[in-house]
């Protein structure tokens, strides 16, 4: 909780553009890396020095459910600003025409008060390469699942590999759909919608890769059997979960 | 099991002082820590009330210039609702259900002593803000924007305390329900558990549900102050309104987040003292879901005056009136439960019964809020005020009262002194309702809410507002002062001092070993 403390001090430092804040934040996230480093490390050792029993297994079961479904509620008020401001607020703001005369209120918009010209992020170019890549990634984890569950630990770090390689290729295309985007955060709801719904799915993109790798390390390390992989599996689900976040913003981000 | 892996260890060597505080993964520590810290904030957004109604006392301006007035009717919001209210229930949450459904300790030990440890650097940020340049956030409880774009580097400082607050939610709420869904003793079903694991399930149900909305909002807030977004910014094609549906989403669910764990209190407590069981138990755990899935379905009944379609007012105004037919089933389970009971008339049961009266007449006057022609009369005046303090004070703070001193004896070992304990009931009865009724004439008359300033014609009432809530103020002072002679000694209480107590924890010892349920109880 210090590390957290930390971070949000120094973030709140850069806010006000004074100068040690970035150096804050950089020392409370390398606390909080160093806490959870230490804390799962423990959690490790008593699962492989066989502490944990199946009553111990259903509990991580529940707990990491739980915790996927408060992050879809997370991103599901991002979505209901998108729809919100989609279904209600512009076609309202079209609606007054004393306010802002000869208001065009069709969506994408940067709003009737910024004047802004953009051209609006295609679905069929970048996006569907990377739905691809994304669903691939889906089936090499769970081809990967099978390996392990089968006990073969080829399979099973080719899967996982090959996983990781297609989320980072994909962190590599969406950076570079920010870069040649000619519309930014400031774009009024359409920007902001835009890249606070595909940056933080981009976040838990690259949450995800992190936590494959450590798991890759921990294959490669002997850990997991084929009853016994939870860690394993969570990661997996998360990855699905955010499969499936971005099968969501494809269709009403991009494409509708 | 991972609660044994650590708990031996513990048994061995448990760390002294400050550090068995700091590492604590003991649940009943845990629960004392949340209680404590519940107590502070209690204290510290009390004195808050207390400076507002000194200004009050009168018309005119005496003590504070209205911003430092609004920033205190802001800060006295938030902290009794994240930093009193909320963790008041952990606290009991944390001590209470491994107890009552026979475990020997919470499902993630070491989560949980995150969750409480992050809360005081939450409040840090939070009391802080009132020292920031530009002080704390003045535009109330609820953030609206465009007022809270505006504000300075204490409004950031809110943003982040909400968002370390809101983990150490989220992490808590997963806590309890794999607790609950997981580390239920042998033959301790579903339907066996009692009342108060039940609301605190669907409790935590709810925050898992709606804390990330609000982390999502008010990271639109920040991204709205710092980083150029428009969501709630017209000329961009955002909407402020948009805000406001967001943050009701969480915020109407908060209610019930706040209520839900006081009827669990009660509907332990007034069985007890009236010698019967819990009158229509498995209706009682119907209505209590039937509340959690409707609170999705009534945000909207607080934006009455900011615009909307006819047939969303009609909506959400009828939504919210079926709200009370569930809480109508609780109401009247109570009091068939005390119907030809043997009651006795201990402090846990005065507070019970005073809740059962006092909500009821703030749920009544719900019910009149919800009426869309009669709330836009209403909005923003001081009826809202009488409403929501009958529900939160006299239904939320006053079970919290009844259950720490029903439980007190359990924890420490020691009875209370029962006679100080009637007269903090009395007191606090008495000077609550001295304080809070009046502003429903005030509020019916026109008197608008978040303003230091108001017309003579409710100088006389204000007055007599302010004497009660002196008193109230003073009255919790005395109930530290009970809470702290019942720590340090008293008459023993024994395994179980009240003669109608039938959970789990009144089969243990008084005050409980460290460690309890390591071999789990046989449920009948």
């Amino acid at each position: 909780m210090v590390a957290l403390l930390t971070i949000v001090s120094g973030f709140l430092l850069v806010l006000q553009h004074i100068s040690v804040g970035p150096y804050l934040m950089l020392v409370g996230a390398l606390i909080l890396l160093v806490m959870l480093i230490g804390w799962f490390g423990s959690v490790i050792r008593e699962s492989v020095a066989g502490n944990f029993n199946s009553q111990v297994d259903v509990s991580y079961r529940w707990g990491m459910s739980w915790f996927i479904f408060s992050e879809v509620m997370f991103f599901a008020a991002l979505f209901g600003a998108l729809f919100y401001a989609r279904h209600f607020a512009v076609p309202w703001l079209g609606e007054t025409p004393l306010l802002w005369p000869g208001y065009n209120a069709i969506w994408p918009t940067a709003g009737p008060g910024l004047h802004e010209q953009f051209t609006p992020a295609a679905a069929w170019g970048i996006p569907s390469i990377n739905t691809l890549i994304l669903l691939s990634s889906g089936v090499t984890v769970t081809w990967a699942h099978w390996g392990l569950k089968r006990s073969n630990r080829l399979q099973l770090k080719i899967g996982l590999v090959f996983t990781i390689l297609l989320g980072v290729i994909f962190l590599i295309l969406q950076a570079h759909e920010y870069l040649t985007n000619d519309f930014s955060l400031n774009t009024g709801i359409y920007g902001a919608t835009f890249y606070l719904l595909t940056g933080f799915h981009g976040v838990h993109v690259t949450l995800g890769a992190i936590m494959l790798s450590v798991i890759l390390g921990r294959v490669l390390a002997g850990h997991f059997t084929e009853n016994s992989h939870f860690a394993f599996e969570a990661v997996s689900w998360y990855w699905h979960f955010v499969d499936v976040v971005w099968l969501l913003l494809f269709v009403f981000v991009y494409w509708l | 099991m991972t609660t044994t892996a650590t708990l031996d260890t513990h048994a061995h060597a448990r760390p002294r002082g400050i550090r068995r505080w700091l590492t604590t993964t003991n649940h009943k520590d845990i629960g004392t820590l949340y209680l404590c810290f519940s107590f502070a904030m209690f204290l510290f957004a009390g004195s808050l009330a207390m400076l507002i109604r000194a200004e009050l006392f009168q018309p005119g301006l005496q003590f504070f210039q209205p911003n430092v007035f609004n920033q205190l009717t802001t800060m006295h919001g938030l902290i009794m609702i994240f930093g009193a209210i909320m963790p008041a229930f952990v606290g009991f949450a944390n001590w209470q259900i491994p107890l009552m459904i026979g475990a020997p300790d919470m499902a993630f030990p070491r989560l949980n002593n995150w969750s409480f440890w992050l809360l005081p650097m939450a409040f840090l940020l939070l009391i802080g803000s009132l020292f920031a340049p530009g002080g704390a956030v003045a535009g109330g409880w609820t953030m609206y924007p465009p007022l809270y774009i505006q504000g300075g580097p204490g409004y950031d400082m809110n943003i982040f305390a909400i968002h370390i607050m809101g983990i150490s939610s989220i992490i808590g709420s997963i806590n309890i329900i794999t607790t609950v869904f997981n580390m239920r003793a042998p033959g301790m079903t579903l339907m066996k558990m009692p009342m108060f694991v039940w609301t605190w399930l669907i409790t935590a149900f709810l925050l898992v549900a709606v804390m990330p909305v609000l982390a999502s909002t008010v990271t639109m807030l920040l991204t709205d102050r710092h980083f150029g977004t428009h969501f709630f910014d017209a000329a961009g094609g955002g909407d402020p309104v948009m805000f406001q549906h967001l943050f009701w989403f969480f915020g109407h669910p908060e209610v019930y987040i706040m209520i839900l764990p006081a009827f669990g209190i009660l509907s332990t407590i007034i069985p007890t003292f009236s010698r019967k069981p819990l009158f229509a138990y498995h209706s009682m755990v119907y209505a209590t879901i039937a509340i959690a899935v409707l609170a999705f379905t009534v945000w909207a009944h607080h934006m009455f005056t900011v615009g909307m379609p006819i047939a969303g007012q009609l909506f959400f105004m009828y939504a919210t009136m079926l709200i009370a037919v569930p809480t109508g089933v609780k109401v009247f389970s109570w009091i068939a439960t005390m119907w030809r009971g043997s009651i006795t008339f201990e402090t846990p049961m005065l507070f019970s019964v005073a809740v059962v009266c006092l909500f009821t007449i703030g749920g009544l006057s719900g019910l009149v809020l919800a009426v869309v022609p009669v709330d836009i009369q209403l909005q923003d005046t001081y009826y809202v005020v009488a409403h929501f303090h009958y529900v939160l004070f006299s239904g939320a703070a006053m079970s919290i009262m009844a259950g720490a001193y029903y439980w007190l004896p359990k924890w420490t070992g020691h009875m209370y002194d029962e006679k100080l304990g009637q007269w903090h009931f009395w007191l606090t009865t008495i000077a609550f309702n001295v304080t809070f009724f009046p502003m429903h004439f005030t509020g019916l008359a026109g008197m608008p809410r978040r303003i230091p300033d108001y017309a003579l014609q409710f100088a006389d009432f204000n007055m007599i507002s302010s004497i009660g809530s002196f008193v109230l103020g003073a009255s919790q002072i005395l109930f530290l002062y009970i809470v702290i002679k019942c720590i340090r000694g008293g008459a023993p209480a024994g395994a179980r001092p009240w003669e109608g107590a039938e959970t789990l924890e009144w089969s243990l010892p008084s005050p409980l070993p460290y460690h309890t349920f390591e071999v789990p109880p046989v449920i009948k």
